[in-house]
């Protein structure tokens, strides 16, 4: 089964984000690599971007799909993981340590994280997928 | 509908495929990745379970003619074990299938696509004359595809050496593992390997005594998605992406396969008009600049408006970029020609290019690619 850790945020996208002070660092959860396999490609925002909750932010290319991504907050991008261009794969290696993608600052961190899915609800929507 | 399985369901699941639907069949997508087996057949060996192919058998006196009228490529001239791979066509010239006709003494086995069983069964069967027999044996036939450069390696002390021995497009009948074997020096990756044919409940002893023999090459059980993935850095047609009843086999650059010069065969009229008009599309082969990955259904637009369709696209493990075909209009068509690829909000750029995309693989340099469904 896919991994799920508990501290992190979800979004049905199959997005993780987690929270420190009011940055917001975000990825793909384990499921979503298992689902997309070989990835080859992140396609991130610039530093500064602005994005709004649910929005597209960028593009994960992997061998057999393309798939958009999306943010989970809203917030302006702070930092974003270059390293990915040249290791891709860390996205299916280590979805939620080295394969994170970006960090906004968020502007209303507490009310929209409320609005995502905790651990548990997304363990549950990966059952369901799954059945 | 009900998913059907092939005889070696089980391995795979021992195996920790991934498993999906795929033409009415639970088929692996992959195993350990579809990179790590791509690569694998590309440098070492690969094993394919393709049992969702369906085989139909031709007998009586008519069944050399019979073959001859409904393919496009000739069996006529083909000897006694030797594989001839064709369109399987419409009168109106669209493709029904492209399959593989086995030439036998007294029999022609067509060996066509798990999604079209039960359409060709229907086009071929309503075809036939009073002198052929023809049995449909896709449910009691297995089959496996080892491929890659080891494959010689890993038959070698199975077979007898005349199997090794075997031509591109030749097979034998041969004794192995209790039962009797029909293997080919054929595949749909490029590399040099076999496809094997033989009774499904024969199915441990060919999986677990191939997946033994090949250990110490480094076999892999290998998935649909890297049989993708393989075929399209060689730029062999996939029926249903690049190839179906909307397309012909001489705008799909299978014009080597259609014998206009053989007295008659469904779909001959049309494709001498398709051919004295000049056709009106092609399918190209094209890279993809830039780490963006062209994808099957994708608009080829030039100039502003949309000229054509992406038919397959994916991502090149051996050349680490974007590689695709689609119908494009003649123009885009020659090498060189570029055009823009329709990823979302993204323009791709593409640059039409010579097929094979790979040129490292076995069967990349000779003369005409002969690529199986």
């Amino acid at each position: 089964m896919a991994n799920v850790p508990g501290e992190l945020r979800y979004t049905k996208e199959h997005e993780w984000a987690k929270l420190e002070g009011d940055v917001v660092t975000v990825g793909v959860t384990d499921w979503a690599q298992e689902q997309l396999s070989d990835v080859v490609y992140v396609e991130l925002p610039q530093v500064g971007k602005t994005v709004r909750q649910s929005d597209a932010f960028g593009v994960i290319e992997a061998v057999k799909t393309v798939s958009d991504l999306y943010a989970p907050v809203s917030g302006e991008v702070i930092e974003v993981n270059t390293a990915l261009a040249d290791n891709p794969a860390w996205v299916n290696q280590s979805p939620y340590e080295k394969g994170w993608m970006i960090k906004l600052r968020a502007k209303n961190a507490a009310t929209e994280l409320n609005q995502l899915l905790d651990a548990s609800a997304y363990g549950a929507l990966l059952a369901e997928a799954h059945s | 509908m009900s998913l059907r399985t092939t005889p070696f369901v089980e391995h795979h699941r021992a195996q920790g495929a991934k498993l999906v639907p795929f033409a009415g069949f639970l088929m692996p997508l992959q195993y350990e990745g579809i990179v790590a087996e791509h690569k694998a057949v590309r440098n070492a060996v690969g094993l394919f379970d393709v049992s969702h192919m369906g085989e139909f058998e031709i007998t009586g006196p008519g069944a050399v003619a019979f073959a001859d009228k409904l393919l496009t490529n000739q069996v006529a001239g083909a000897e006694p074990g030797q594989a001839v791979y064709s369109p399987l066509c419409l009168p109106d010239g669209g493709i029904v299938d492209d399959l593989l006709a086995y030439r036998y003494a007294d029999k022609i086995t067509l060996v066509v696509n798990a999604a079209n069983i039960a359409a060709d069964w229907a086009h071929v069967s309503a075809l036939a004359p009073a002198d052929v027999r023809l049995e449909n044996c896709s449910e009691q036939v297995a089959q496996l595809a080892l491929q890659g450069p080891r494959a010689v390696e890993v038959m070698s002390g199975l077979v007898p050496s005349s199997v090794l021995e075997l031509s591109y497009y030749r097979f034998q009948e041969v004794p192995l593992w209790g039962t009797t074997a029909v293997i080919s020096r054929t595949g749909y990756t490029g590399e040099d390997g076999f496809e094997l044919y033989f009774p499904c409940e024969y199915a441990d002893e060919f999986w677990d005594g191939l997946m033994r023999a090949g250990a110490k090459a480094g076999i892999k059980p290998c998935g649909l998605g890297a049989r993708d993935s393989l075929r399209l850095e060689m730029g062999f047609c996939l029926y249903g992406n690049d190839i179906d009843r909307t397309t012909n086999p001489l705008e799909a650059g299978l014009g080597w396969t259609v014998k206009l010069d053989k007295p008659d065969f469904v779909g001959k009229s049309a494709l001498e008009r398709v051919k004295a008009e000049g056709l009106k599309r092609k399918l190209a082969g094209f890279l993809v600049e830039g780490p963006r990955v062209p994808r099957h259904g994708m608009d080829v637009v030039d100039g502003g408006t949309t000229v054509g369709t992406v038919t397959s696209g994916g991502f090149s493990p051996c050349m680490e970029r974007g590689i695709g075909m689609g119908y494009v209009p003649p123009a885009l068509a020659k090498n060189g020609a570029r055009f823009g690829v329709k990823s979302g909000n993204a323009d791709l750029v593409a640059t039409t290019t010579a097929r094979p995309f790979y040129e490292g693989a076995f069967h990349s340099k000779p003369k005409k690619a002969q690529a199986s469904g």
